[in-house]
């Protein structure tokens, strides 16, 4: 899109436009920043109020079983919905996008700004539902039915509504958000950019994105037919049921049909959080350690082969359901295939510190640590996509310990490192370094002592989702150690979070000035010509691209990074042979 | 639907050499919207197979309904090859005819929602009278959509003659129409037409 | 650096810990030791792996850390060694994946001479039906499920006349032969899972599932749901208790069948014994799913110094908690709310005989007394 033409671009000059109804890609990636932030908080809180429930049973009183099951549900749904998804697309997504690309802004920047507030909507309409009568919904972040829409589970009533009708909402918001980062990236790009030389961040949120547009679909399907369910008395999932001892008027619903709907979103949505993560955590480990990343089309080829793949594994999370048993075979077949692909990742991570020249700078420990966690949610993903493994296993703690790492810890590690590689971007001022040292170090092996023992109960056979473990003859008391130990780290790594939140507000005003790019990195969005970048990112010019996103301490070159838009001729582009080939001349070597 | 404005927005814009983006932003959307009416037909079809499978009546109103909106998507098909050939007059007589056409269909699938009911098909009355509601309903409302950025459309080819992005606009509409239309068709199969037992097989061969 | 030597560390904490852990798989006690070869495969492959990429990434932290005058170096491209460590990853998983796929080829392949018996979950209980003398299950539906009938066995179909019920939470298998469970679900899913068994499949309502497995050991093996069934899910509690095959049919000779009325549980204890009928009762009934005896916050009042005590309802009215407001409670509990609490309590039908044991369990969770005792 053409800047020059633009009636659209008016530099907006009241408070109001510039800064909340804002169509600036930068200020609605900020919104869904701090929203995504904010509600996940809320479910900080209520993890940590279900440790105390684990940890200290029946010590502190107001968590009843109804209570703690409320706390489980929404921490799981706000935590992987409302927090990581939007905070990768709708945040990273939106401020990197554009600039990364090089371009002016996302290409529908009304519907950008639409697809913020219809996100806020969705939150506010969760969040209502702490205030209705009945409290939120207490089915599982899973929300299977019967059970999320039948008396004996909290929040059946109101709560079962709201949360569906909330999902719909956000729904919405992320194909409008989609929409845009898909043609955004397609259309938009600078010259020079093709798409062998984005960076990878900008590889893991596309493809993440049209998984997104993908996968959604699938749950908005699923909701929509239980919110039938719930409210107008249809039998979707509904079979025949006496529920606390009355025949209720259901008759012939499946509620396996919505386990697969739900997995056919669930399971992409777990890719939809890892990709974009993937993506990150290679620039910031080839930017701080001043190398190339190993592999850059392997990591392309990677990203896509995982998302395409991730659409034919969803049964996994129901080798134990009661489905057709043979679908066994095939989904822990592709399953361990993924594997493939995923583990190349991590590899081409590790190799490019091999002869590197590593900065431990804060977003750099982020980064490693997110290596260290993914690989242990990753091998022990594995153990559970491996069929006969997963029986066992099912339904335990070593699931919970599985995708806390998997997808919990390891994408917020690497939210953490981007927010703080990015956050001299976004306001010309460096993070503190102290505090983020402070962070990173709690929050790494506070990840380590709450999880990492957790599989261990888990393969001891405690199941999940419970209240209270009481006269289990075959959980030894040291379980109930274990549980108090790791409910106290998590305690401790809960309240370190508000070191993080100190040092967000308080560098945002006192924070030591970055200048354009204090990393050295050769991505776009560093060579912007203001910082801050401006309304409309590029002064008067958009820039031109001459190379690949990764050329770090090429030989014979004075600095050892030369950004994208930098015409000068040699770089990776001449030294190898690959990319040569890969990247199409248009609009190279003009000087 | 606010895809048609951003749309407008971008239809001068275009980089030079580049498509505009709202062709592609349009393809993107017809392709989510797909996969949703194809998850929601998979469950549909899934639950055909069970033994307690009772298929609505057919009223004559379905294919009065069908017959408005082939009308409608014709009438936009008209909008936009006079746009092309610059004739204003005929491009905003066929957007204009399209949309009410449209606004038939829809007052026409309420009055076979109205029959129906008086019928004693409700919506919680069977499986088959479930789905039918949903998922008529589901396409009434993406075509409420598109009568939005039609409303929008009409707005903004009113006063001018044919421009680019007037015409583009005029193009938009017409797809999403065809879609529509489209989508509305192989509902129209699997709800009434083709027998539950053809669908099955086909499914199950497959 | 720092970074290093606590990847290290971290590494030789896991492999200590793992080897010092007091957690570990309970010890088994069925046929599917298969299954537990299959998880050390992998466990070993896994932590192969976990090793070695740890250890790579601290040495190259400690080798690679920035030094002044030192640049990193611009590697090519290499594909030879992406085909390599591709490779190896893909044996790694074949020889994990494949003997998963046998084990799981056996899994769900039961034996034809297996033992069928059914387990029905309910919110928040579990119960069990025989097939009697003819061998097979009657069939049964939902519309026939009644205080009376809590297993809804169609009363005019004859296979079901002879079914042994087991209307608590208690049943016996006998050891060393092929078992196959039947699920059924009355409400929402469950999951049987009896972890040293460790098989296990979901009960979902509207069908039947099953699995199976052969006990291998004598013992009272404890029942678990594992699929969240609603707010008194972490006490939905059963018991196996495996032996020898002649006392199992001993213990099944002994049970009801369902044409002689085999819908509850024999109360014959009196005096002392009484309380401690009432506890069973409460355990096998699913009642301490939702009320706790000491006093912690469940679904449900906690029977801790609830006799006697006056209880404010719903309404704002109070009520003293005697044998008669005891008795309603469990018969028609929706009749009286007390304030605060869901009204989410199924009907449950006791004899009086049982009641009367409940009632004098109660009685000795509560230091009060009721002034004038009613009888139920």
């Amino acid at each position: 899109m053409a800047y020059s033409s633009a009636e659209q671009h008016h530099e907006p000059h009241s408070f109001w436009t510039r800064y909340v109804w804002s169509q600036d890609h930068k200020v609605i990636a900020v919104q869904y920043t701090i929203t995504a932030i904010a509600v996940g908080m809320v479910a900080l809180v209520l993890s940590n109020l279900m440790r105390l429930q684990l940890g200290f049973p029946g010590r502190f009183a107001f968590i009843d079983a109804n209570h703690y099951y409320q706390y489980v549900t929404l921490h799981g749904m706000i935590m992987v919905v409302y927090l990581l998804t939007a905070l990768f697309l709708g945040g990273f997504g939106n401020y990197l996008i554009p600039l990364m690309v090089g371009a002016r802004d996302m290409v529908f920047p009304l519907l950008n700004m639409l697809s913020y507030w219809v996100y806020l909507l969705a939150v506010l309409v969760l969040m209502a539902s702490f205030f209705v009568p009945g409290g939120p919904t207490g089915a599982g972040w899973t929300l299977y039915p019967p059970q999320s829409i039948l008396p004996g589970t909290p929040g059946s009533d109101w709560g079962i509504i709201l949360m569906l009708v909330s999902l719909l909402i956000f729904i919405v918001a992320a194909t409008m958000g989609g929409l845009n980062y898909v043609i955004t990236v397609l259309q938009a790009r600078t010259r020079g950019m093709t798409l062998m030389r984005m960076p990878l961040t900008v590889w893991g949120i596309f493809v993440a994105t049209i998984m997104a547009l993908l996968a959604f679909p699938s749950l908005f399907v699923s909701g929509v037919m239980l919110l039938f369910d719930k409210v107008l008395g249809t039998s979707f999932f509904m079979p025949a049921i006496v529920s606390m001892g009355q025949a209720l008027s259901y008759k012939g619903g499946s509620p396996i049909l919505f386990q697969h709907l739900f997995w056919f979103f669930g399971h992409p949505e777990v890719y939809i959080v890892a990709l974009p993560a993937f993506g990150i955590v290679s620039d910031l480990i080839s930017t701080h350690s001043r190398k190339k990343i190993f592999g850059y089309h392997m990591m392309v080829w990677a990203i896509v082969m995982i998302g395409a793949l991730s659409f034919v594994v969803w049964a996994h999370h129901m080798f134990v359901s009661g489905m057709n048993p043979y679908f066994g075979f095939f989904f822990a077949t592709t399953t361990l295939i993924i594997a493939v692909p995923t583990a190349i990742k991590v590899y081409n991570w590790v190799l490019t510190l091999w002869h590197s020249d590593i900065h431990l700078s804060v977003p750099m420990l982020f980064a490693i640590g997110f290596i260290s966690t993914f690989l242990i949610g990753g091998l022990t993903g594995l153990f559970l996509g491996n069929v006969s493994v997963d029986i066992p296993l099912s339904n335990t703690y070593f699931v919970v310990a599985h995708f806390h790492m998997v997808m919990g810890v390891s994408p917020i590690l690497v939210i953490f490192g981007g927010l703080y590689h990015w956050f001299p971007k976004v306001t010309g001022r460096l993070m503190n370094e102290t505090l983020g040292k402070l962070h990173f170090w709690v929050t790494f092996l506070g990840t380590y002592a709450i999880y990492f023992p957790m599989h261990y109960l888990g393969i001891l056979g405690m199941p999940r989702r419970y209240y209270a473990y009481d006269n289990y003859a075959f959980i030894p008391a040291s379980a109930q150690q274990l549980n108090a130990f790791i409910t106290v780290a998590a305690l401790i790594v809960g309240v370190t979070q508000l070191v993080f939140l100190y040092n967000l507000v308080h560098s945002t005003f006192r924070g030591r000035p970055a200048g354009s790019n204090p990393w050295r990195a050769t991505t776009l969005e560093w060579q912007t010509p203001e910082t801050p970048p401006g309304h409309g990112n590029w002064g008067a010019e958009q820039p031109e691209v001459h190379r690949w996103a990764y050329d770090y301490s090429v030989p014979g070159m004075a600095q050892d990074f030369v950004p994208q838009n930098s015409a000068v001729a040699g770089g990776g582009d001449d030294h190898d042979q690959t990319v040569v080939k890969a990247a199409p001349r248009r609009g190279r070597k003009k000087t | 639907m606010s895809l048609a404005q951003s749309a407008r927005h971008d239809a001068g814009g275009a980089r030079d050499g580049m498509p505009s983006a709202g062709k592609p932003a349009l393809w993107v959307f017809m392709g989510v919207v797909t996969v949703l009416f194809a998850q929601f037909l998979h469950a549909y079809i899934v639950r055909m197979g069970y033994a307690d499978w009772q298929r609505l009546p057919t009223l004559p109103t379905v294919w009065l309904n069908t017959a408005l909106l082939l009308l409608s998507s014709a009438a936009l098909q008209w909008a936009q090859v006079a746009g092309r050939h610059g004739r204003r007059a005929g491009m905003r007589g066929g957007l204009f005819l399209g949309g009410v056409l449209a606004l038939a269909f829809l007052a026409g699938q309420l009055w076979l929602w109205r029959q129906l009911t008086a019928l004693d098909y409700v919506i919680a009355s069977g499986p088959a009278s479930s789905f039918f509601y949903l998922l008529s309903g589901l396409h009434g409302i993406h075509l409420i959509g598109g009568l939005v950025a039609w409303g929008m459309t009409i707005r903004r080819v009113g006063h001018n003659d044919v421009t680019a992005d007037g015409l583009l606009a005029v193009e938009l509409c017409a797809r999403y129409w065809h879609f529509l239309l489209a989508l509305w068709l192989v509902l129209l199969g699997l709800l009434f037409i083709v027998p539950p037992a053809t669908i099955l097989a086909i499914c199950s061969s497959a | 650096m720092a970074l290093a030597i606590v990847l290290m560390a971290l590494v030789a904490a896991a492999v200590l810990f793992h080897f010092l852990s007091p957690w570990w798989l309970t010890p088994l006690a069925s046929n599917w030791g298969q299954i537990d070869t299959t998880l050390m495969i992998t466990l070993a492959i896994t932590g192969a792996f976990f090793i070695a990429i740890n250890l790579f990434i601290a040495y190259c932290l400690i080798r690679f850390r920035q030094r002044d005058g030192h640049r990193a170096a611009h590697d090519p491209e290499n594909k030879k060694l992406e085909g390599w460590l591709t490779g190896l990853t893909a044996v790694g998983i074949i020889a994990m994946l494949a003997p998963g796929l046998f084990v799981y080829a056996a899994y769900i392949d039961p034996p034809a001479d297996s033992l069928v018996f059914e387990a029905v979950g309910q919110q928040w209980q579990w119960r069990f039906r025989f097939p009697g003398r003819d061998g097979r299950l009657g069939v049964t539906d939902s519309r026939f499920v009644s205080a009376e009938n809590p297993l809804g066995l169609a009363p005019n179909d004859p296979r079901g006349q002879d079914d042994v019920l087991i209307l608590n939470s208690e049943v016996h298998l006998p050891v060393g032969k092929p078992i196959k469970v039947l699920l059924r679900s009355q409400d929402v899913l469950h999951d049987f899972y009896v972890p040293p068994f460790r098989a296990r499949m979901n009960l979902v309502p509207g069908m039947v599932t099953h699995f199976w497995f052969t006990p291998t050991r004598t013992g009272r093996f404890e029942i678990l749901c594992a699929q969240l069934c609603g707010v008194g899910h972490f006490n939905m509690r059963g018991y196996v208790v495996v032996e020898e095959p002649a006392a199992f049919q001993a213990w099944l000779g002994r049970q009801s069948t369902f044409a002689h009325g085999a819908t509850r549980t024999p109360v014959a204890a009196t005096g002392a014994a009484l309380p401690a009928q009432g506890k069973l009762l409460a355990q096998s009934r699913g009642c301490v799913a939702c009320h706790s005896d000491d006093g912690s916050a469940r679904v449900g009042p906690s029977w801790k110094g609830l006799y006697g005590k006056t209880e404010t309802l719903a309404d704002g009215s109070t009520v003293q908690v005697d044998p008669a407001y005891i008795a309603e409670s469990i018969r028609t509990p929706n009749a009286k709310i007390v304030h605060g609490y869901p009204a989410i309590m199924p009907p449950f039908s006791l004899s009086d005989p049982e009641l009367a044991a409940l009632i004098a369990y109660m009685k000795t969770l509560s230091d009060k007394t009721v002034a004038q005792a009613g009888t139920p």
